[in-house]
C-alpha cells in the first residue's frame, strides 16, 4: 500500500475526510474545522462541498469531482482546492481500494 | 472557482454579513474567581446567583451541537472554580462541541492535566501576563505567575500537546515577547499575544497599561516576522494599517462569526463588551440562543453594511477597517470613528480632546470583590492581595484559511 508524500496531491487516487474533521454548510459553501490541529477553512462554494463529501464514496478523487458536477474546465482549480486541503490534513488519502 | 464568481462577493464581505452560526463562540462560565486581574474584561470576582445551572448549560451545549458550533471558547471569571466545570466540559466534547477553555492554572492537577492530554476536543489556554513574576503579578496577583508556570510544567508532564500560553500584552511585558516565547516552547506550547482592552476593569487600567504607539509598531513587525507561529485571536487587524495584513480575517467578528454568552445566559455581540449597548437576549429566552443568534435586531443590524464615518475617507481604512468597536465604546469614542490606538494617531488625538471622560460609558455589570485589591500597576512597586482571571477572547478566524 503507497501513500502519496505528505503534502502531494494525486486525483487519481481514493480520498477521505480525515474523521476529526466537522463540516457546516453555509450559504456560500461551508466551513471546514479541524480538531486535531484546530484549523479552520473555507469552502467557497457549494460543489466543492459536494466534491468533498463524495471523496469517501468513489474511487478516486478525479470520479468525486466528476459526480459532483465539476467540468473538465473547472478541474484544475479544484485540483488545487483539494491539494490544499489535502496539506491541511483536512482530506487524508484512503488506503487501497 | 470561486464563490466570489458565482456571487460577486469577497469572503470578508461574506463574513460581515453574518454566518447560519457562529464559527465558535465565548462562554464565560461564572463571575466567580479566584484572582482579581486589573485588566479582567468581565469585572469578576464574586459568582452571580443567577447563573446557568448545570442543566441550563447542558441544553445550551444541546443546541449549540444543533447549530453544528465548532467550538465554545471557555472563560470567566476562573472557569475551573465551578463545581460541575469538568463534567460540563465532557458533555460539551461527547456532543461535538469542542472546548477551549482559559484558566489561571490554579486547578490544574497531575490528574487532570492526564484527562486534558487524553481528550482531542479540548485545549487549554494558561494566562500569563508576563515573563517574569514581577511584571506577570502586577497585573495578575502575587504568586499567580508561579502557579501557571506549574499548571504548564504538569500539562507538559501528562503528555499534552500545543496548549496555549495565552498573554495580554501590555506596556511592560511587550519589551519580553521572546522570553515569553521561550517559556511556551520550554513546555511544548504555543504563544497566544492578544490585545488590552479597556473592557470591564481594564478601563480603569489602560491608559497606564496599553502599549505606546512605539511599542505597538514593534509588536507588529514581531507578530510580522512570526507569521503563524503566534496566534493572535485576530487581535491585532487594528495595526493592519503600518503594512501587510497580519495572519487572520482581519475583521470585527461582532454579531456575525461570534458573540459572547455570560455566566447568566446574557448574549452579548462582543467577546469584549459585557455592556447594554452590545446585549442581544438571553439564551433563557423562548427560542433560546438559536434565535438570539438569527433574529436579535442587535446582531442584524452589525451584519448590514456598516459606513466608515469618520474613517471612510482614510486610505487605510481597508487595512484596519476602524478597528474594534469595544475599544472605542470604552474608550468613549464614536464607533463609525477611529481606533484608540490607530496606527495613525487620529484616535490619541480623539482621547486628547477635552470632555472625553463623560462619554465613557459606565459599567453595565460589575463582579468585582467588594475589597477591590488597589496594585500598583508597574512592575517592582509593591503588590497587593488578590488575584484573577482572564481574558476570553478569540476570534478563530486566525488560524483561518481559504480554500478554493
Amino acid at each position: 500500500m503507497s501513500v502519496s508524500a505528505p503534502g502531494s496531491f494525486d486525483l487519481d487516487r481514493p480520498w477521505r475526510l480525515d474523521s476529526q474533521v466537522s463540516i457546516r454548510p453555509e450559504r456560500f459553501g461551508a466551513l471546514a474545522y479541524h480538531f486535531g490541529t484546530r484549523r479552520l477553512s473555507f469552502l467557497k462554494s457549494r460543489k466543492l462541498l459536494a466534491v468533498v463529501e463524495g471523496l469517501a464514496e468513489h474511487p478516486s478523487g478525479r470520479e468525486a469531482c466528476r459526480r459532483a458536477g465539476v467540468t473538465e474546465a473547472e478541474l484544475p482549480a479544484y485540483t488545487r482546492a483539494l491539494e490544499r486541503l489535502a496539506a491541511s490534513g483536512m482530506v487524508i488519502e484512503r488506503g487501497d481500494p | 472557482m470561486s464563490a466570489t464568481a458565482a456571487t460577486g462577493r469577497s469572503l470578508v464581505e461574506q463574513f460581515e454579513s453574518g454566518l447560519d452560526a457562529p464559527i465558535c463562540l465565548t462562554w464565560e462560565l461564572t463571575y466567580a474567581c479566584n484572582l482579581a486581574c486589573v485588566h479582567c474584561l468581565s469585572s469578576s470576582g464574586r459568582r452571580d446567583p443567577r447563573e446557568l445551572t448545570t442543566q441550563e448549560c447542558r441544553r445550551v451545549v444541546d443546541e449549540l451541537q444543533r447549530m453544528q458550533v465548532f467550538y465554545v471558547n471557555v472563560g470567566g471569571g476562573e472557569p475551573t472554580v465551578r463545581r460541575d466545570f469538568w463534567e460540563l466540559l465532557d458533555y460539551a466534547t461527547a456532543h461535538d462541541v469542542g472546548v477551549k477553555f482559559s484558566t489561571n492554572g490554579s486547578r490544574i492537577t497531575p490528574a487532570r492535566a492526564r484527562a486534558l492530554a487524553a481528550n482531542d476536543y479540548v485545549d487549554v489556554q494558561i494566562s500569563l501576563d508576563g515573563a517574569s513574576a514581577e511584571v506577570n503579578d502586577a497585573v495578575r496577583g502575587p504568586g499567580s505567575h508561579a502557579t501557571a508556570i506549574r499548571a504548564m510544567e504538569q500539562l507538559a508532564s501528562a503528555g499534552m500537546e500545543n496548549f496555549k500560553l495565552s498573554v495580554v500584552v501590555t506596556r511592560h511585558n511587550v519589551t519580553q515577547l521572546d522570553d515569553l516565547e521561550a517559556i511556551a516552547s520550554r513546555y511544548g506550547a504555543q504563544l497566544r499575544l492578544t490585545r488590552l482592552r479597556p473592557s470591564g476593569r481594564g478601563a480603569d487600567v489602560w491608559d497606564e497599561l496599553h502599549p505606546t504607539a512605539a511599542q505597538q509598531r514593534r509588536l507588529y513587525d514581531w507578530l510580522m516576522e512570526r507569521g503563524e507561529t503566534v496566534l493572535t485571536g485576530d487581535s491585532f487587524f487594528h495595526l493592519g494599517g503600518y503594512g501587510d495584513a497580519l495572519p487572520g480575517l482581519n475583521l470585527c467578528g461582532a454579531g456575525r462569526v461570534v458573540c459572547l454568552i455570560d455566566p447568566v445566559g446574557d448574549v452579548y455581540a462582543c467577546p469584549f463588551a459585557i455592556h447594554d449597548a452590545f446585549l442581544a437576549g438571553n439564551v433563557r429566552d423562548p427560542g433560546g440562543f438559536a434565535r438570539v443568534w438569527r433574529e436579535s435586531e442587535l446582531f442584524t443590524e452589525l451584519r448590514s453594511p456598516q459606513t466608515g464615518g469618520a474613517c471612510a475617507s482614510c486610505g487605510l481604512y481597508d487595512a484596519c477597517r476602524g478597528g474594534c468597536m469595544a475599544a472605542k465604546f470604552f474608550t468613549g469614542l464614536p464607533l463609525d470613528g477611529p481606533d484608540p490606538e490607530c496606527v495613525l494617531g487620529h484616535g490619541e488625538a480623539l482621547l486628547a480632546e477635552a470632555g472625553r471622560a463623560g462619554r465613557i460609558p459606565a459599567p453595565a455589570t460589575d463582579h468585582s470583590r467588594r475589597t477591590p485589591p488597589r496594585r500598583a500597576l508597574t512592575p517592582r512597586a509593591p503588590t497587593p492581595r488578590t488575584p484573577t482571571p482572564r481574558p476570553c477572547d478569540e476570534s478563530p478566524v486566525a488560524s483561518l484559511k481559504v480554500i478554493g
